[in-house]
């Protein structure tokens, strides 16, 4: 047990103590008590970074399932501490900023503080987490309080279609992740991270390695809106801004990033690792800046901002993983500037976009709407928030002299970098890389520009406003000005974060890349000469303000190239297809017949016992050990046959069970011949019995539609009788044939006087050898004698009153 | 007009008594030969019904005050009971014993524990069937 544990189990105990201590402090904004949580777990986690520069990780244990290798073991080194800082950090500013966000009187502040810390103590735990299924828990937990947190107006229709559909995409992805790593488990024999990465270059070539690759890809892509994953996340907009700054700007979708920059280790050197995330990662960058473009919802652009700049950080730590593939440290580190650059853009990403998000929710909060085609002008009206924005929108389109300018940079070196690699194809492919983020950063600042000046920019048009706009209370705006200087203090002092951040958390990104005692220099500068990463990013601006300008004229802009937005509607269309589909399945074998259930039965018992017949080669009929045939035996048979056999043909019911009844005689007088005289006697009662219920039923049968009809002949269910009967024949004359063991009825017939004190066997075995079945049968008997009683007895009308 | 079943109902008379000693000896006399409690209860129970057949369900109720649905839960509960008393002397449930004993007019006899679990079978057996017999016949 170390510090640690308790820092992530403490959101948990708060989360558990929000509604006592709303009840409590009635008057106190909930959102003031749990303020002290993220803010004391920042501070701690601050003074962690000396520590683990100087002297090393962190880590300690707690046994939690210790018989399956599952340990809440925790483990701080550099990638989890910049993951742990950006939670706490921008999850101590979201609570503040929604403290004056959420009305005390209007909203559930309990749930929403109880889910808030959920969530916050999850994600926490999640990048803590050593052992894998522990950070599968912490994953899922992530998903559920997520899913809470976004239908929150759980009133509103939208809100439960997008935490739906939030849910389904990124808990399918997480049981994917749960399946490979249950393959990494199954390849190394442990759910230790660090163990497994010491085993990495073992487990390269076997078989189930790539699986595993795909599988755990697949639950970081769907976490982090990877495209085609992306879907949920413009649609978990409806969620309050505050949850959309944290979970789906800063935290809960770079989990996924996370996960790829954790598992890195493990997997990169394979061809398809690199291929995969920085493929998708490029096509996601482009795809979601370009559609960007098109929405006129604030929000909305904000997500697919979002998306895009994840697919950046992704394709940039897919690319870093070309490092592993050199030995040498110049060229390792050569790639590993892709690394260095995803490090710095996603500390960069979760800062802006987190300022955007509370301006958002600002302008939302003050003018009634996020909607572009209303808004403009508001830069006289609120000009605190106007720099805000334009901090931060600046600093998303990379312009210099804010932190993504710098990003942005390193991003461009990352990728001309790797056209100089000559592995995988990557000659002949490579310089695609570069095209594709020029265009997209292109997108990107045409995006930013239009985020900032259509809304404050232009002509003042409050009267289609429902409230009259003012600048937003300052409760709100400390968080934002917070981040926005954090934006501009990353930019111009850009090594702050490099030595105490950046380099940590490369060093756990390339674990092998560095000699014990090493340490990547890092060394980010605002002004680093007239390179062609300079002239990409004039080319850019220059660009981007044409196409910005152009914006009103250009119908290629303006109409929207993909107007019906098709992954959305393969998603509804494959969702009601899918209940449909299930649906239509079961209404085709659900019938509700017992016919057809019984049709089912005997063609899989046909199927199953017959298969196994054959393929084990178990049909063997030996008459070695048969006895001869007499007479009587022989007669009875016959008249067996017969009686049964005309049970079938007979028209009227009456004749059929007179017909049942001879052939339970019939069976009696076997056992007769057969010597089991308690058998017979007690089948002949029996018998009688039972003739005379189904006489009692027959003659209680509905006057009305009585019809004495000869059963009607289908071929399918005589077929399958058919079926039954022999294959039962065959299996009782194979196990005939086949006496593997001497039986054991030569112990009771030689023991049931001595041990017993009975010379009727049969009934010595019922009532002391097997006592135990018989008295269980007798209970079988009362309950059914109750059953009936009851059944008779007690007529329950519809209305559920008793009848007689 | 009310059938006049004189010869119905004075068979029954004979047969009845003839019926119940058959199935006591048979119950009797199943831990040596064939019979027990199974078939003994069954042919006990077939005379009970032969009785409700000739002399009506209210007649034979006032004559033979048993609750049935009673009778076959206090022959499960015998039939546990003998197994328990296993329990109580330290054996495994459901031990049975039996030994030999001089008994005043009999002499020596068998007596078994396996003739009270027997019992409790007889009883449930008779329960059940007139049980069920009775709550079909009285439904309207």
């Amino acid at each position: 047990m170390v510090i640690l544990h308790l820092a992530i189990i403490l959101p948990f105990i708060f989360a558990l103590l929000a509604p006592l201590l709303n009840r409590l402090l009635p008057r106190v904004h909930t959102g003031w008590l749990m303020l002290p949580v993220p803010v004391v777990l920042f501070a701690y986690m601050l003074s962690l970074i000396p520590v683990i520069r100087e002297q090393g990780d962190l880590e300690g244990t707690i046994p939690w399932i210790p018989s399956l290798g599952v340990d809440f073991h925790v483990y701080a080194d550099g990638l989890s501490l910049l993951f742990a800082l950006l939670i706490t950090g921008i999850g101590s500013l979201v609570l503040l900023y929604s403290i004056f966000y959420l009305d005390k009187n209007k909203e559930k502040l309990v749930h929403f503080y109880v889910y808030l810390m959920l969530f916050m103590g999850a994600m926490f735990g999640l990048v803590m987490s050593d052992n894998l299924m522990v950070l599968y828990s912490f994953w899922e937990l992530t998903s559920i309080s997520s899913f809470l947190l976004i239908a929150f107006w759980h009133k509103r229709e939208k809100s439960r279609y997008g935490a739906l559909k939030s849910m389904v995409i990124t808990v399918f992805g997480g049981l994917a992740m749960f399946a490979g790593f249950l393959l990494l488990y199954v390849m190394t024999g442990t759910f230790s991270i660090r163990e497994i990465m010491g085993d990495a270059s073992a487990i390269a070539n076997h078989a189930l390695f790539i699986p595993a690759m795909l599988l755990i890809l697949l639950g970081a892509f769907t976490k982090s809106a990877q495209f085609p994953f992306h879907i949920w996340l413009p649609d978990a907009m409806e969620a309050p801004t505050p949850v959309s700054a944290y979970l789906h700007s800063a935290t809960m979708v770079k989990a996924g990033i996370y996960l790829v920059a954790r598992m890195s280790p493990i997997f990169a050197g394979e061809a398809l690792w690199l291929w995969l995330v920085s493929g998708l990662g490029l096509l996601t960058l482009v795809y979601g800046s370009y559609r960007a473009l098109k929405q006129v919802d604030l929000k909305s652009m904000l997500a697919f901002s979002t998306i895009s700049q994840l697919g950046l950080i992704m394709s940039l730590f897919g690319l870093g993983s070309a490092a592993a593939l050199y030995t040498g440290t110049a060229q390792a580190e050569f790639y590993s500037k892709a690394t260095m650059a995803a490090v710095f853009h996603l500390l960069n990403h979760a800062i802006f976009k987190g300022a955007l998000f509370m301006v958002v929710g600002i302008v939302d909060h003050e003018t009634g709407t996020r909607d572009i085609r209303k808004l403009g002008g508001l830069m006289s009206v609120m000009p605190i928030t106007f720099t805000i924005a334009m901090i931060g929108s600046f600093s998303m389109a990379g312009i210099p002299p804010f932190n993504g300018f710098l990003s942005k940079e390193m991003f461009f070196t990352a990728m001309l970098n790797i056209r100089t690699m000559e592995l995988f194809g990557m000659e002949a492919w490579g310089t695609l890389f570069p095209v594709i983020a020029w265009v997209a950063s292109i997108f990107t600042f045409v995006y930013s520009m239009l985020l900032v000046f259509r809304t404050f920019g232009g002509k003042a048009q409050f009267d289609k406003l429902e409230k009259k706009p003012h600048e937003a209370p300052l409760g709100m705006l400390i968080s934002p000005v917070v981040l926005a200087t954090l934006v501009i203090v990353f930019g111009l002092f850009p090594n702050l974060a490099s030595y105490s951040l950046i380099e940590p958390a490369m060093a756990a990104v390339h674990p092998g890349l560095l000699s014990p005692g090493e340490q990547f220099m890092v060394s980010i500068s605002l002004w680093h000469g007239l390179t062609i990463e300079l002239f990409m990013t004039i080319g850019v601006a220059t660009v981007g303000i044409l196409l910005f300008l152009m914006h009103k004229r250009t119908a290629v802009l303006n109409q929207p190239l993909f107007a019906k937005a098709i992954l959305n509607r393969s998603y509804d269309g494959g969702m009601r297809m899918m209940e449909r589909l299930s649906g239509a399945i079961t209404r085709v074998y659900m019938t509700g017949s017992i016919r057809h259930y019984l049709i089912y039965i005997f063609v899989f018992l046909i199927l199953a016992i017959g298969m196994t017949l054959f393929s084990e080669d178990a049909l063997k009929v030996d008459t070695t050990g048969f006895a001869d045939m007499t007479f009587y035996e022989a007669a009875i048979l016959i008249a067996l046959v017969l009686s049964s056999v005309s049970v079938l043909f007979v028209t009227s019911r009456l004749t059929a069970i007179i017909l049942t009844g001879a052939v339970g005689y019939l069976v009696a007088l076997f056992f007769v011949i057969f010597r089991a005289p308690d058998l017979a006697l007690t089948q002949l009662s029996v018998e009688t019995v039972s003739v005379a219920l189904f006489l009692l039923c027959f003659y209680h049968l509905p006057k009305l539609k009585k019809e004495l009809v000869s059963l009607r002949f289908k071929l399918g269910n005589f077929i399958i009788a058919l079926g039954v009967g022999t294959i039962m024949t065959l299996v009782a004359l194979s196990a005939s044939g086949t006496r593997p063991f001497q039986s054991i009825s030569h112990y009771f017939l030689e023991n049931s006087y001595k041990l017993a004190g009975g010379k009727n066997v049969v009934n010595v075995i019922l009532v002391d050898f097997r006592g135990f079945d018989t008295m269980f049968e007798i209970v079988v008997l009362g309950i059914a004698s109750f059953g009936i009683y009851s059944m008779i007895r007690l007529k329950l009308k519809e209305d559920g009153a008793e009848g007689g | 007009m009310k059938p006049n079943d004189v010869i119905l109902k004075s068979v029954t008379q004979v047969a009845a008594v003839i019926i119940l000693t058959f199935s006591i000896y048979l119950f009797m006399n199943g831990h040596h030969h064939p019979g027990g409690g199974f078939i003994g209860g069954l042919s006990m129970a077939s005379a009970i019904v032969l009785l409700y057949l000739s002399f009506g369900i209210e007649k034979v109720r006032e004559n033979i005050r048993v609750d049935f649905k009673k009778l076959a839960a206090i022959g499960v509960l015998i039939a546990i009971g003998t197994g328990m008393a296993g329990v109580v002397f330290g054996q495994p449930f459901l031990t049975q014993a039996f030994g030999y004993r001089d008994l005043p007019i009999f002499g020596t006899t068998e007596l078994a524990s396996a003739l009270i679990f027997d019992t409790g079978v007889a009883l449930a057996v008779i329960g059940t069937a007139v049980n069920i017999i009775l709550s079909i016949s009285e439904d309207r």
